[in-house]
């Protein structure tokens, strides 16, 4: 039992940040209908920002994750603005290309730019572990501080997309771009936004991934992008509360088939797993038949 | 129209970038630094004009770069010595053409082609690991050229699959078996570990090669193998894992991989309690795994190595004050067999009386009681060196000679 506890930690705080990422396909998704793939690489650029603003500009944890949402932001508009807007009349399979493109062109640019180390990412605040249930499970404040920046993400979100009129633009846009054009909202600006804010969280996950990994490198967006995706899709792509669910779901069985069977098999899982939805139910576990929604 | 214009624009930008990381920017300004210097004697050393080249191969870039920038520092230490002290055979100047192949199999036969065919170089050095210097093993076999590797120490590079040594190919450091046969020893006898996991790298030769010879020769000692685990370089979370090590009760875990994962298996084993000591081998040995692990999770792990630098003995305290005062930091073992490595190329030359690549092979395979930073060294019939394997243990992020054993 407590070896099953233990796991579903490691499970959910992996799981946490899988949800983060997810949120951002999950957004686009939901209003462009675009898979954007690049969304592992502004992860990568947002853990970056991060990792010099801690290391070489000496700021605090929390002013170097607010710095580097806001650069992702800006690059995740920029990527809308260069590669994706262009083609919005076009073909799905273009822009999906083009994302895919996109993808490449920042991997391989990070490695030229940055090097092909990896480097370690400077430990913001000293490491303690708490250990709970009699003083048998081990929690680590570093643990307790992923969950707790996801969670308030999470809730900044909904509030967002709830609340706000940006939010309410964002929803318009998803059910009917043309009659929310009828209806005065800038079509353009509102995906701008979307880019914007799911970019940020990809910072934030990219942010908490190179803190629970001690290390950064140019393609350490390229697998949890992967698996965020596998995430959105299992939650049900474009739905909000799915990408969180599909996150949290596909952490929690990476850890057990690693605990209790063989770790090897974790990716293939995981993937298996994208398969197995598609076939049986590509709407996702949230999803319903025939609407896609923000 | 427009619309398209920007995207032929992406798209060729794009395309720069990508052809701008497939060629890469081959590093060879150090190997270049060394002409002036060469120039300035040539006043007089008439005869000695065409300086011999020397091939360096190694990981300046990539997920192993400190293995091949410390070893490239210890190789140009060595020439730089014999250079200032008169060079080889007749006063010849000993050139370095230093390339990077990113640690990666294929760029790596790709460096030792390029080295071979257009530098025309007399013998080859590298790579640091057992993969990329397979790599390069058969370029070097087709054009009857010395490749010498400093620290790849799988049994299978110099001995081809049907059991023949390869003739042109040669190594400075120990095999693994033997390391990882005196690992077993040293975590049964000196740790007291009844209960051993393994967790290596499924992808890597060197790592499944030391897991198996440490697994056999534990369990013939006694010990049992509780748990055994692997992972791939790709992995970053490791807690499951490591979680499932403590839960079987594993009271010494056996981790021959690189410092990169090496590094945070140590931390976040040591996170969530597991406080058994860890062991691996010499690709442990990087600046990075303290930097990676931090220096307190290291405390109580061990590694095999091929030398300490607080051995007190001269030859190697005077190797390290050198190392030292030109790289203002204590030289890892990959320094120690780069520098070793040289100077064994130039001691071959010497011996050979000629820069004939054949000549200094046959010169390398004679080689008796060598004595090198990392110990006196003797080549067997296939081409490894007979020497003692060093423990080291970390002790607050430094690395202490904890006692030498000599392999059975």
């Amino acid at each position: 039992m407590i070896f099953f506890i233990q796991q579903l930690l490691n499970g959910i705080t992996l799981g946490s940040i899988y949800a983060l990422i997810a949120l951002g396909y999950t957004m686009v998704y939901g209003i462009i209908l675009l898979i954007n793939f690049a969304h592992g690489e502004i992860l990568m650029v947002g853990a970056y920002v991060g990792f010099f603003a801690i290391s070489s500009l000496h700021l605090n944890f929390f002013t170097a994750l607010i710095l580097s949402m806001f650069a992702a932001a800006v690059l995740g508009v920029a990527i809308e603005r260069i590669a994706y807007r262009p083609l919005r009349n076009s073909t799905r399979l273009a822009a999906l290309i083009t994302a895919i493109g996109m993808s490449l062109l920042l991997q391989n640019g990070g490695l030229v730019v940055l090097g092909t180390d990896f480097k370690a990412f400077p430990q913001t605040m000293v490491k303690e572990t708490y250990w709970i249930l009699g003083g048998r499970v081990p929690v680590t404040n570093q643990q307790i501080l992923i969950l707790a920046v996801t969670i308030v993400m999470m809730v900044g979100l909904q509030y967002v997309v709830k609340r706000t009129k940006i939010g309410k633009a964002m929803r318009a846009v998803s059910y009917d771009k043309e009659a929310a054009k009828l209806m005065g909202i800038n079509v353009d600006t509102t995906i701008s936004a979307t880019f914007a804010i799911g970019s940020a969280l990809a910072a934030v996950a990219g942010i908490l991934l190179a803190m629970y990994y001690q290390t950064v490198h140019p393609l350490m967006g390229l697998m949890p992008g992967l698996k965020a995706f596998v995430a959105a899709v299992l939650g049900g792509i474009g739905i909000i509360p799915g990408a969180m669910t599909g996150g949290f779901l596909l952490g929690t069985v990476e850890a057990m088939v690693s605990g209790y069977w063989d770790s090897q098999w974790k990716d293939a899982i995981a993937f298996g797993i994208l398969i197995i939805i598609l076939v049986v139910k590509p709407s996702g576990l949230l999803g319903k038949d025939t609407t896609e929604k923000v | 129209m427009k619309l398209k214009k920007r995207l032929l624009l992406f798209l060729a930008l794009a395309l720069v970038m990508a052809l701008a990381v497939g060629c890469g920017a081959p590093k060879q300004e150090e190997g270049k630094k060394e002409e002036p210097k060469q120039e300035q004697e040539e006043g007089q050393k008439e005869a000695a004009a065409e300086p011999i080249k020397i091939g360096v191969n190694y990981e300046l870039s990539g997920a192993v770069a400190t293995f091949g920038q410390h070893t490239v520092n210890g190789i140009k230490l060595a020439l730089a010595e014999v250079n200032d002290a008169g060079g080889v055979l007749d006063g010849s100047q000993i050139e370095p053409i230093i390339l990077d192949n990113k640690s990666e199999g294929a760029e790596s036969t790709s460096v030792a082609t390029k080295l071979i065919t257009s530098e025309k170089v007399v013998a080859h050095l590298g790579a640091a690991t057992t993969g990329n210097t397979l790599a390069a093993v058969p370029i070097a076999t087709q054009y009857k050229v010395p490749l010498l590797t400093t620290s790849a120490t799988n049994p299978k590079v110099t001995v081809d699959d049907s059991g023949n040594v390869r003739e042109y190919i040669f190594r400075t450091c120990f095999i693994d078996p033997p390391q990882a046969i005196v690992g077993a020893e040293f975590a049964y006898n000196d740790l007291g570990g009844k209960k051993a996991a393994i967790y290596f790298d499924n992808t890597n030769d060197y790592s499944k090669g030391l897991a198996e010879v440490f697994e056999e020769e534990f369990v013939k000692l006694g010990g049992e193998i509780v748990s055994k685990e692997a992972f791939s370089p790709q992995d970053n979370d490791f807690r499951p894992v490591v979680t499932k090590f403590k839960q079987a009760g594993a009271d010494v875990v056996y981790v021959p991989g690189y410092y990169q994962q090496v590094g945070l298996i140590i931390n976040q084993a040591r996170e969530i309690g597991l406080d058994a000591p860890f062991l691996g081998a010499d690709g442990w040995d990087s600046p990075k795994l303290v930097e990676i692990a931090g220096a307190e999770a290291l405390n109580n792990t061990f590694f095999t190595n091929h030398y300490a630098s607080s051995d007190p003995s001269e030859k190697v305290q005077k190797f390290v004050e050198a190392y030292k005062a030109e790289y203002g930091e204590v030289p890892s073992s990959f320094a120690a067999l780069g520098y070793d490595a040289a100077k064994l190329i130039v001691d071959a030359i010497e011996r050979a009386g000629s820069a004939d690549p054949d000549a200094i092979k046959d010169a390398l395979a004679a080689t008796k009681d060598f004595d090198a930073v990392t110990g006196k060294l003797t080549f067997d019939e296939n081409h490894n060196p007979i020497k003692e394997i060093a423990i080291i243990e970390m002790l607050d992020g430094n690395q202490e000679l904890k006692t030498k054993k000599a392999p059975k």
